[in-house]
């Protein structure tokens, strides 16, 4: 399965990636053969297959509601490429957030 | 623009609405991790690597909150999943540390409910059906101040990986009136349950709304009409059901202003987002929402499928509790009251009704006990603030002085100013009443009384004689002005019969 360019370009927008024309007939090269690679998968027949939520045969693992140490401050801000001592520091952003 | 309500009788179209209701479960920590859920924290002091979406960490889901979602579930009538999984919801946005959130696409935990809302008055009543509620996880807050200028946006991750039930409903709704009407009974519903406390102002209960309206249009040359449907809008950013009502009554007529400028129908653009500016009093457009397959939502790696057995869902059925509308009835039937009492003081909540039935179980009589609730504690509560449990008055001082009013021992506006005087002064009502000098009148008392008023008032005398009974009336204001504590009945039933007996 080929990719095209508006794919890529759209993949591109989607990931906040800003991507220059080179980038993207690069990109539409090495990602369609990635996609080529996972569309093996499609030769199979898998008609008579249970569609699999999960690989691991296990189900129903919770934790109780009972509060555990949180970071502090300090170490939750650490690796941030900016902080003001209590929030993290983002270029501004405008508008609404993409979903809840 | 016209703001007269939508889908009045004269209006040429429907409004038809869909409501997508976010709210916050009432758990101690987050959904994956032990983080506190607390609101109002300073920023950034509930996190942990789980909620920061830190390399290395892995979500465990949260059984009460899970148990929580399965009640609302239920409460709502929905069908519960046996199988149900989590799915990677995909979209970048500072707030939302792991590039994704973690929701439910294909195999919500829940589907196919209902929920009835009935206006106690009789304005409206509307079964509206149910989509899916899912559980997923919660964003992170972004903070711009705008007048301060500066070029950063802050974020506080605390909110990050809040349970939330998503409510989605079908585009049953057909007024603003009611599309708030439902939002109270969903509110009351989950509150009553122990869910969520749906409190707006801390966000616990977050509404979307979608509108279009439907147009009935004539045919031509005898052809049948059809229905025109315009473009469906999704109006975000209402903070109070007051709000949504609002918004929903300004954009219905904004939509058919527009249409009959443009004659656009649904289809012909892609849904539009509109924010609701609550001062201005007007809705604006937003960003075009991304359509779903933007979203590349693919299974949940990090967490396992969660599994429902019919036993399982049998208790949680068992644990829920009555809902608002059995309690309704069940208060309806038990006290003798009517319907809209049984509305008013079950809306009122869990708390306030159990206050309720303790009086009236004091008293026995349960529209005296609602008279009483409605007329004075509920009253004084509204101006007071606060809830039931923090009231100072208790049901059983309300039962001693209604049971003083039953005796014949001072009237209800007596009765009324001993409350008063109780919810002040914090003294028991034996002690109000014998400080405001208020003391049983003594039948010796009241016969002396009437027998001096019947002396002073020869013409009511006669009146009443020659048939007109009313002409008692003149007597009572007299009796109240010699002894503020005559029982006005008493006194009109003694000189009545003093009359009688006169030869």
């Amino acid at each position: 399965m080929a990719l095209t360019r508006q794919d890529v370009a759209k993949v591109g927008l989607l990931a906040r990636l800003a991507l220059s024309g080179d980038d993207v007939d690069r990109m539409t090269g090495e990602l369609s053969k990635i996609v080529g690679f996972v569309s093996q998968l499609e030769e199979l027949d898998t008609n008579n297959v249970a569609p699999l939520a999960h690989p691991l045969d296990t189900q129903n693992v919770f934790r109780a509601d009972e509060p555990k140490p949180s970071l502090t401050t300090a170490e939750a801000l650490q690796s941030a490429p900016r902080h003001d001592g209590s929030c993290f520091l983002v270029p501004a952003v405008l508008g609404e957030s993409g979903a809840a | 623009m016209s703001k007269q309500p939508a889908t009045a009788a004269s209006d040429p179209y429907i409004t038809v609405i869909g409501l997508e209701v976010h709210v916050q479960l009432q758990t101690q920590t987050k959904l994956f991790c032990g983080c506190s859920t607390r609101f109002g924290s300073p920023p950034n002091t509930q996190v942990c690597p789980t909620c920061l979406g830190l390399p290395g960490s892995l979500p465990v889901m949260n059984r009460l909150a899970f148990d929580l979602a399965v009640r609302a579930a239920l409460a709502l009538n929905c069908k519960i999943a046996p199988f149900t999984k989590w799915d990677r919801k995909n979209y970048f946005y500072p707030d939302l540390p792991k590039g994704y959130q973690i929701s439910q696409y294909d195999l919500p935990f829940s589907s196919d409910g209902h929920l009835e809302v009935i206006d106690p008055k009789g304005a409206f009543s509307r079964k509206v059906d149910i989509i899916r509620v899912h559980l997923e996880e919660d964003a992170g807050k972004s903070m711009h101040d705008e007048a301060a200028g500066t070029a950063d946006t802050r974020i506080d991750l605390n909110r990050a990986g809040t349970p939330l039930c998503e409510i989605v409903s079908q585009p049953d709704l057909r007024s603003p009136q009611e599309a708030r009407g439902w939002l109270n009974e969903l509110k009351l519903l989950l509150v009553y349950l122990g869910v969520s406390d749906c409190n707006m102002q801390e966000g616990s209960l977050r509404v979307d709304a979608n509108v279009n309206l439907h147009i009935p249009l004539p045919g031509e040359g005898g052809a049948e009409g059809r229905i025109a449907k315009t473009p469906i809008v999704e109006i975000k950013n209402m903070n109070s059901f007051r709000s949504v009502e609002r918004a929903l009554i300004y954009e219905a007529a904004r939509q058919w202003e527009e249409w009959q400028a443009t004659k656009v129908e649904m289809g012909k653009m892609p849904k539009q987002t509109r924010g609701w500016d609550d001062p201005a009093g007007i809705t604006r457009p937003q960003r075009q929402k991304e359509e779903s397959s933007d979203y590349r939502y693919f299974p949940e790696p990090d967490l396992v499928p969660v599994t429902v057995s019919d036993a399982e869902i049998a208790t949680a059925r068992a644990a829920m509790g009555d809902p608002p509308t059995v309690l309704r009835a069940a208060l309806a039937e038990k006290w003798k009251i009517s319907a809209y009492d049984a509305d008013v003081l079950v809306n009122q909540g869990r708390d306030l009704v159990a206050w309720y039935e303790d009086l009236a179980t004091r008293v026995g009589e349960g529209k005296v006990a609602s008279n009483w609730m409605q007329q004075d504690v509920l009253r004084t509560l509204n101006e007071r603030g606060g809830t039931i449990a923090e009231f100072p008055v208790t049901p059983e001082q309300v039962a001693d002085i209604i049971g003083r009013v039953q005796k014949g021992d001072f009237d209800t506006s007596r009765g009324r100013e001993i409350f008063a005087e109780v919810l002040t002064s914090g003294k028991a009502v034996a002690d109000v009443v014998a400080s405001m000098g208020i003391a049983a009148v003594s039948d010796d008392d009241l016969v002396a009384l009437c027998q001096e008023l019947l002396a002073a008032n020869p013409k009511i005398v006669a009146d009443v004689k020659g048939g007109k009974e009313q002409a008692a009336a003149g007597l009572i204001g007299q009796a109240k002005k010699k002894n503020p504590n005559a029982n006005p009945g008493k006194v009109r039933q003694m000189c009545l019969d003093l009359i009688k007996a006169l030869p």
